[in-house]
């Protein structure tokens, strides 16, 4: 991925804190990280590092309170969405960015058709009539590949099945052509064949539409390396590395990254024993000082307790958080 | 022939619930006869019966001991169901399951006999539950928030042999077994992370020092990181308690890691079981390699793949006819919508229900 690429999403240190019992959870804790045009783009992490709240706050969809974006800015386009007022959000949510989020069953609303649901955005941002939305939505579900579309527009959601639903979801997401897709954990509550069907279907979405990218959220490192053309791995609410998916996987730098592919069981390579990292994932209120990842990491050093390492460009797009690769101690 | 020492075993052995066995069988510990669990389905002002949710619809297989079976297939094809039936919360419809034992008779020799755990009452079946134990998937809400740690793993040990003194101890080294410390015997559920309750769930399980455990989606609820330290511990576990593991999840990669033979379900039925590796390196059912075909590789370089298997599970309460795959399967022929293939060894230890075996 070089810089020719137009930028369609530009993160600036980014925070986003809640207060939980009148402290204060650093749930994305400044951020920095860029999308670029045509790109897919994945985020992974363990529940809690903040993957989802990311998502959330570029949408600005943190509920004020708890929650709080107290610093940074997001430049979508080369407008700040955090200085929009609702109005102005209100015709970038669902038209120019959209997202498709984890529970398909639950995200739908059981009281409208499945048709209606699509019909919506489409009336509100396209200025359609009934008819013409109809037909679009209609059009959608066909696309996203649920058979006889005509008939089943009228559907309730508790008609479909789980992967029917994230279909209907992602056709409710891309009715308005949006510039970037977020999608939140899209597969984790779907059966491994449905998961397949749906991962062809997004980077079939994405290859079709050269100008728009598509973030995927996932904890599942073997989505990423199926889908994403870059990566960006997150623990305790901050980037740990930033890579191509190539890059990351065949030369993966940060302690934690190399921990996180080793515990997992492979169906191709025979292990013995898998290399589980020890301890357990911080809780948000008590994130261990320095690098957050130090009482877990097996090269930890003194310096790591204390200091909370850069993010630093060891490589061409590759980036690390990590005192290991630190200045002269540069350790490949 | 002599009679048991326990008057109890006499009992159920005149009621035809208990079997004598050849010392050749030496090996099984559990087997599956033709297992049928359905859940009728009330329907119509009087509430009637108007079908049935065939969950588990014939299934036979036997367990050895000292072995991980593993229990794969996706959402709905009964595989939880299973596991349920086996410690009796769900009762079979029909079919039964023999556990096997080595008892002591009256002229102090041994005997093995099998024991039909489907057709015991409440109290037959007490000294049979303390032998099978389970882990369930979710460690949030198995745990009682209620109790604290040390009551839950203390609570089987109390039913087992009564209060005392010693129970105490056993909870220690059952905590220290599963790399938790005993100063945590007196905190409550809701003050562990994930990985750790499930430790605790772990430990219960081996409190009653079960031969069999069935573990079903053990890690299913955990980060990733985690689920690898806990793989690692029911690893640790069975070399030092020497108990056996259902092992049942969806999530095929772990399945083959931990696991020595698999048995891959799809709507009630066993398509294929066999060996572990022999499951993975030559699938011969079609539907047994569409689902490994599924499972994302983790190689950058090899991208999403076109999927020959289209549509969904169908659902339990109207299943196709013939074989249930016919509608998904990419090599469906007539005699697959007519006809239900038989589940027979196809090839040593691997067991298929296809019409067309390995011709996928």
């Amino acid at each position: 991925m070089g810089k020719k690429q137009k930028e369609l999403l530009k993160v600036e240190n980014l925070k986003t804190h809640f207060m939980i019992e009148e402290q204060k959870a650093k749930a994305v804790d400044g951020l920095d990280f860029s999308v670029f045009e045509g790109e897919f783009f994945g985020i992974v992490g363990e529940s809690g590092c903040g993957k989802s709240v990311t998502a959330l706050s570029v949408l600005r969809l943190i509920p004020d309170p708890p929650g709080k974006i107290s610093n940074g800015k997001v430049f979508f386009r080369d407008r700040n969405l955090l200085e929009l007022n609702w109005e102005e959000m209100r015709k970038i949510r669902g038209n120019e960015i959209s997202m498709i989020f984890q529970e398909p069953m639950t995200s739908l609303n059981p009281v409208f058709t499945v048709g209606v649901q699509i019909m919506e955005p489409l009336m509100i941002h396209r200025n359609m009539n009934k008819k013409e939305a109809r037909e679009t939505a209609i059009q959608m579900l066909q696309k996203v590949g649920i058979s006889s579309p005509e008939l089943r527009v009228d559907d309730y959601p508790h008609q479909f099945s789980g992967g029917m639903s994230q279909r209907t979801m992602i056709a409710i997401a891309l009715c308005c052509n949006p510039s970037l897709l977020i999608a939140d954990e899209p597969t984790t509550a779907l059966d491994v064949t449905v998961q397949a069907q749906i991962l062809e279907l997004m980077t079939e979405i994405k290859n079709k539409r050269k100008e728009s990218a598509i973030i995927l959220i996932t904890h599942d490192l073997a989505v990423i390396a199926e889908t994403c053309d870059r990566v960006m791995v997150m623990y305790c609410g901050k980037i740990q590395e930033v890579a191509t998916t190539i890059n990351l996987f065949e030369n993966p730098l940060h302690p934690y990254t190399k921990g996180l592919m080793e515990s997992i069981p492979s169906l191709t390579k025979k292990k013995k024993r898998l290399n589980a990292i020890p301890g357990n994932v911080p809780g948000i209120l008590n994130f261990p000082p320095g690098c957050p990842f130090h009482p877990r990491c097996k090269h930890r050093m003194p310096v790591c307790e204390k200091v909370v390492p850069e993010l630093l460009e060891v490589e061409e797009g590759h980036s690390v958080r990590c005192h290991l690769y630190n200045g002269e101690g540069k350790k490949r | 022939m002599t009679e048991f020492k326990n008057t109890g075993l006499n009992l159920l052995e005149e009621k035809g619930k208990l079997i004598r066995v050849n010392v050749k069988e030496k090996k099984n510990l559990l087997e599956l006869n033709n297992l049928k669990t359905y859940f009728p389905v009330l329907g119509g002002v009087f509430r009637k019966v108007i079908g049935y949710v065939k969950a588990v619809d014939g299934v036979s297989f036997s367990i050895n001991k000292g072995e991980v079976f593993g229990l794969v297939g996706e959402t709905g094809c009964g595989k939880s169901t299973i596991g349920k039936t086996l410690v009796r919360i769900f009762n079979p419809t029909s079919g039964s399951i023999f556990y096997y034992d080595d008892v002591e008779l009256k002229n102090g020799k041994e005997q093995r006999v099998k024991i039909d755990l489907s057709k015991l009452n409440r109290k037959e079946l007490m000294p049979y539950r303390f032998k099978i134990q389970m882990i369930f998937q979710d460690p949030y809400s198995s745990l009682n928030p209620r109790f604290t740690v040390g009551d839950i793993i203390e609570e089987p040990l109390t039913v087992q042999r009564g209060r005392r003194k010693e129970n105490k101890d056993t909870v220690k080294s059952l905590l220290e077994k599963v790399g938790m410390s005993e100063e945590h015997i007196y905190r409550y559920p809701h003050e562990f992370s994930g990985g750790q309750r499930q430790r605790i769930g772990i430990a219960r399980a081996l409190s009653t020092n079960p031969e069999l455990i069935i573990a079903d989606e053990p890690v299913s609820a955990l980060d990733v990181s985690v689920q690898a330290q806990v793989i690692n511990l029911m690893q640790d576990l069975q070399d030092e308690f020497k108990v056996t593991y259902i092992f049942i999840s969806h999530d095929l990669s772990v399945v083959k890691h931990i696991a020595h033979r698999i048995a891959v379900m799809y709507l009630g039925y066993i398509m294929e079981m066999g060996p572990a590796e022999e499951i993975y390196n030559n699938p011969l059912n079609p539907y047994t390699k569409v689902l490994l075909s599924a499972v994302p590789e983790g190689n950058p370089r090899k991208k999403v793949k076109k999927q020959p298997l289209k549509g969904e599970v169908p659902s339990s309460l109207n299943k196709p006819s013939g074989c249930c795959f016919h509608p998904r399967c990419p090599i469906a022929k007539d005699i697959c919508k007519k006809k239900d293939p038989v589940f027979e060894e196809k090839e040593k230890g691997v067991f298929v229900k296809c019409h067309f075996p390995g011709k996928y």
